[in-house]
């Protein structure tokens, strides 16, 4: 039989306010534990919540960017549950009055078409604590330095089909939130989690089939692979005659296992109810119009500015406006050297490959836009050739200063003296008497290749610095003198 | 000097006939000496008060200091205290030392009050007799055998039995009137809102309110002045104009409209209780007021509304007191779970666990419609009751509680006959509206007190109504026969 | 109220109730919910719920750190603490 995947995302975005949402604590990442869990924080008995504005604000620009409806009246509710990262026993969310409504993401397909994905919802909450397993004399420790940080809880309609399709609406989630400037991004540092939802039913079937949740994916690596191995596990199961139940199940990126959550399962009963410590948070349409015209540019308008005045393709304009990021760090260098296509080629080449390589984020790249765009103008101006310009990136990379120092100390500039690569291309064909032969007995059709065998040489005598068409030239005169 | 009011004490103070470390003095060797009577105290913080009652003779000698400073009070065990045990009648909190102030406690702190101590409570605010406190039943001064009313009995008591001239206390559904009744003092909840929450540790948080028990109703506007702020601390707090309570005291009360709710007369008040209730509404008729029957139709759901709600609200509320960051822990958990359930089942006494156990099934999955729900378009109902009320009517008057002070244990197996102790208060605490308690007499040598209502934030009014009855009368005067 | 809803409910609040007492306590919370059960009666068609007193809105902060490091004051009431951290029987997801 064939299947079909179902896959419906819920994604929590920390949101990136100096506070914490109902708390003066900072929310800043690393702190030693504890140190950032204040009285609210711990519930200590007798403290009150007091909500923070800008968590309010992001959450609105995040709505208004997926073109959704605002809650102008939102209220928070209490979850009820234990747990040792959980202070007061209870988390403070949104359930009935969400501060964002229904909405849609467009993402772009393999194939080059796009497709909306729905938003059910998104609504406020409090992030919890964190365990810490490593063993204090069989006990567990509880850090709770991140409980009260913002969150948006994002959950999506079941409207992806395949684990492609998530992946792309998770990285156009990611590329929204940092573009509006509402979440750092850090997905190492668990700044967006995804939980993700997968059932399977025959092709052509209308009907959901039974779901499970994969709960706190941090990577849209191990995205990708927990639903592979879902779906997996689930058609495998259904056709040996089995039943997908309904559970959350844990992946472990390391091992690339999946399990049951079994502890989670036992009779979740939260216990919804109005937060009575906190009053409904209402916004009139002055204060959400005024956000809305503070928005930044969004992605997908930023993908077609690029397209249009940088003359992009759709592909590299949409890999280059993605990441909010990544577009400041390509304008500024095409701001520079004045050449989009380069810089283009230079950001999605050498510079990307090199973050892949040291898993580092474009804000921590150690070779600056302007810094590029130095080198980008050398190979405009020839002084250096296009693989001299690696070799000079390379350096620039390990912390070297700028291409035009490091050109100048260890003399890379390119040889763009005609007499002296005259002299080198006339010693090259008179060492080479055989290959010179060669090019005057070959059709007049294959002399031009033929013609390139002599580059190498050169390239060698000039240790790599002879410009190359200049080196063409000096080399077709004197071969054609020979004729 | 124990038998003067705080408005003589203030003046006591700035004539100087006493300072304020011979009052606190006094006042320290009359808890030495005589709570072990009543059990009043569950704290004594003897060398703070010392303290503070020198710093405050300071202030005085420098002039201008507030009205309280150097006036001895004493604070209700539900209030933190930055320093000292803060236990709210708990064993869970017997060793809790709060890190911070409450922000009532700051308020009486700046201005310079002298904390006698932490005084008993029901535990967690949850009972009607303080007969649920860790820390023993709290004895009614007026008659030893019987109990002070809850759950502000420790603050009643020690103000009945001049061991503070004045306390402050808290009602979520009366626990601030009803004691006020039993022992024979005037105890004001103000409006929702009016008085900040912050560092009150929580029962029911949409009912909680903070007040005082006093022996005049000028003695609470003085209190008042100083407990009401606005804190931004308290999303709930509100920020509206807080005027001087004692500015307005003397106002005539020519004119005034009082609304008597027929269902406050009904089956199960006792008949002297009504008869005193009746004279001194007669009293205000005296006093230029004018007097009609009113109905509040809903009257009867209040008890069932609020004994959803508040165990719904204290439900989570208590959820936090889990073994981990503070308070009580179990010896020798064997596993997470079992540190939670006997943690919290060793610590929560028996009226605890049953509101806690009824909130989590008043909220539990296909039962949130038929009670929660239920239960608060109830409350607005009762509120609308008292709205449409006040459009007729400046105060409403009626019983406080349905009869004087009962016996121990006489109601200690039967949760909801203690409930009803609370059938006149707790529709106010539903509405959010002020209510005060007052003496109007006594039934068996035991004191019985009349409830005014008010309108939202007619606190200056209610106070005014008071102190003109007590100008008028001596009921308030009368103290207990056997205290010292 | 039976045994088992009455081990139920202690589960959600993680209150152990000895078996000795099961009965009582399932006695005087069924007596409290036959009181609360008096709501039923009530005509609420159409009454909107009512979750606060008064009809206020809720006031926003300013994203300001106001709080500073107080780990060691927090931690002098903690039942088990160390390096910082609260100690809890190993939890085990």
């Amino acid at each position: 039989m064939e299947w079909e995947t179902v896959i419906g995302l819920e994604v929590h975005v920390q949101l990136a306010t100096n506070s914490k949402i109902f708390s003066g604590a900072s929310t800043a990442y690393g702190a030693a534990p504890n140190t950032q869990a204040c009285a609210i924080d711990l519930a200590l008995p007798g403290t009150l919540p007091s909500p923070n504005e800008q968590a309010f604000r992001y959450a609105i620009m995040f709505g208004l960017a997926i073109d959704a409806e605002i809650g102008k009246r939102s209220v928070f509710e209490r979850k009820n549950y234990f747990y040792p990262d959980l202070p007061k026993g209870y988390q403070t969310t949104q359930l009935e009055s969400p501060i964002v409504g229904r909405g849609h993401v467009e993402i772009l397909l393999a194939d080059g078409s796009s497709k909306s994905i729905r938003i059910h919802h998104a609504h406020l909450e409090e992030d919890a604590g964190k365990s810490l397993h490593e063993d204090f004399h069989g006990m567990s420790g509880i850090d709770l330095n991140r409980a009260g940080t913002p969150l948006i809880e994002i959950v999506s309609e079941p409207d992806m089909r395949n684990s492609a399709e998530a992946v792309a609406f998770a990285r156009k989630l990611h590329s929204i939130v940092t573009s509006l400037g509402i979440c750092d991004g850090e997905m190492s540092q668990g700044s967006m989690r995804f939980d993700v939802n997968v059932s399977v039913r025959p092709k052509g079937s209308e009907e959901f089939g039974t779901r499970t949740e994969t709960k706190n994916l941090n990577s849209f690596k191990f995205m990708e692979e927990a639903i592979a191995l879902e779906v997996e596990r689930q058609i495998e199961l259904i056709e040996d005659g089995g039943k997908v139940i309904q559970e959350t199940r844990l992946y472990n990126g390391d091992t690339r296992t999946a399990r049951s959550m079994r502890s989670k399962e036992e009779a979740n009963d939260y216990r919804y109810f109005p937060c009575p410590d906190l009053l409904p948070v209402v916004f009139e349409d002055d204060y959400i119009d005024s956000i809305r015209q503070q928005l930044p540019e969004l992605p997908d308008a930023r993908q077609q500015r690029f397209m249009d005045s940088y003359k992009l393709s759709a592909y590299d304009a949409d890999i280059l406006s993605a990441d909010a990021d990544t577009a400041r760090f390509f304008e500024a260098t095409v701001a520079a050297c004045q050449d989009a296509k380069l810089a283009a080629n230079w950001v999605m080449g050498e510079v990307s490959a090199h973050l892949n390589n040291d898993e580092k984020s474009i804000r921590d790249c150690p070779v600056s836009a302007e810094h590029l765009a130095g080198l980008i103008n050398r190979i405009k101006d020839n002084t250096i050739s296009n693989k001299i310009a690696k070799q000079v990136f390379e350096s620039m990379w390990q912390g070297e200063c700028d291409a035009d120092t490091i050109i100048e100390a260890k003399g890379l500039k390119q040889m763009s003296d005609s007499g002296e690569l005259e002299k080198i291309v006339a010693d090259v064909i008179a060492a080479n008497p055989a290959m010179v032969e060669d090019w005057l007995a070959a059709d007049e059709s294959k002399r031009k290749k033929k013609m390139g065998g002599f580059m190498g040489p050169i390239m060698k005598a000039t240790k790599g610095q002879a410009n190359p068409g200049l080196a063409n030239q000096i080399l077709s005169k004197k071969l054609n003198a020979l004729l | 000097m124990h038998t003067l009011t705080i408005a003589e004490q203030i003046k006591g103070l700035r004539n100087k006939d006493y300072s304020s470390r011979e009052l606190t003095r006094h006042y320290l060797d009359r808890i030495a000496r005589l709570d072990a009577n009543y059990n009043s105290f569950v704290t004594v913080t003897e060398a703070i008060a010392l303290n503070q009652a020198e710093a405050a003779d300071a202030r005085l000698a420098a002039g201008n200091a507030p009205a309280l400073c150097g006036i001895p009070l004493a604070h209700k065990d539900i209030f933190c205290t930055a320093g000292v045990r803060t236990s709210c009648g708990s064993k869970m909190l017997d060793n809790f030392i709060a890190p911070y102030d409450a922000t009532v406690v700051a308020n009486y702190r700046r201005d310079g009050a002298v904390m006698l101590g932490k005084v008993n409570m029901d535990e967690f605010a949850m009972g009607s007799s303080n007969e649920t406190s860790y820390y023993g039943p709290v004895k009614n001064p007026w008659d030893t055998r019987c109990v002070p009313g809850g759950s502000s009995g420790g603050s009643a008591a020690a103000v009945a039995a001049h061991l503070a001239p004045g306390a402050t206390a808290t009602d979520t559904g009366g626990s601030i009137r009803q004691p006020a009744s039993l022992c024979g003092l005037t105890g004001l909840k103000p409006t929702y809102g009016r008085v900040s929450r912050w560092g009150m540790i929580a029962f029911a948080s949409s009912l909680d309110q903070a007040g005082t028990l006093t022996r005049t109703a000028e003695d609470s506007a003085i209190m008042l002045n100083v407990m009401a702020s606005y804190d931004a601390k308290d999303s709930t707090c509100v920020d509206a104009a807080i005027p001087d309570y004692t500015a307005t005291l003397d106002r005539r009360l020519d004119g005034l409209k009082i609304g008597v709710p027929k269902e406050y007369f009904g089956e199960g008040l006792h008949p002297e209780v009504a008869a005193h209730v009746q004279a001194a509404i007669a009293e205000y008729q005296k006093l230029g007021a004018s007097v009609r029957e009113i109905s509040l139709p809903h009257t009867h759901l209040a008890v069932p509304a609020y004994y959803v709600i508040a165990p719904a609200e204290c439900s989570a509320n208590l959820s936090r007191f889990d073994g981990v960051r503070y308070g009580y822990r179990c010896e020798d958990p064997k596993d997470l779970d079992d540190l939670y359930r006997r943690s919290r089942g060793e610590a929560f006494g028996d009226e605890v666990k049953r509101r806690i156990l009824v909130g989590a099934y008043a909220l539990s999955a296909g039962y949130y419609d038929a009670y929660y729900r239920k239960a608060q378009q109830v409350r607005r109902l009762i509120k609308q009751d008292f709205v449409e009320a006040f459009t007729e009517v400046d105060v409403i008057m009626g019983p406080t509680a349905t009869a004087p002070a009962f016996e121990f244990g006489a109601k200690g197996n039967d949760p909801v006959a203690m409930y009803l102790e609370d059938i006149y208060t707790i529709a106010t605490n539903l509405a959010g509206l002020p209510g005060l308690s007052i003496p109007c007499g006594l039934v068996d040598n035991k004191p019985v007190g009349l409830q005014l209502i008010g309108n939202y934030f007619a606190e200056a009014e209610l106070l005014n109504a008071a102190h003109q009855f007590q100008l008028a009368t001596d009921h308030h005067q009368l103290a207990a026969p056997g205290i010292e | 109220m039976d045994r088992s809803e009455i081990a139920k409910l202690a589960q959600l609040a993680r209150i152990e109730i000895s078996s000795s007492t099961v009965d009582e306590v399932a006695k005087s919370i069924g007596d409290v919910l036959a009181l609360v059960d008096q709501l039923q009666a009530a005509d609420t068609e159409g009454v909107a719920p009512m979750a606060h007193p008064l009809d206020a809105v809720q006031t926003l902060r300013a994203d300001v750190v106001s709080e500073s490091d107080q780990r060691e004051l927090f931690q002098s009431i903690a039942p088990a603490a160390e390096q910082g951290l609260y100690l809890v029987p190993k939890v085990i997801e």
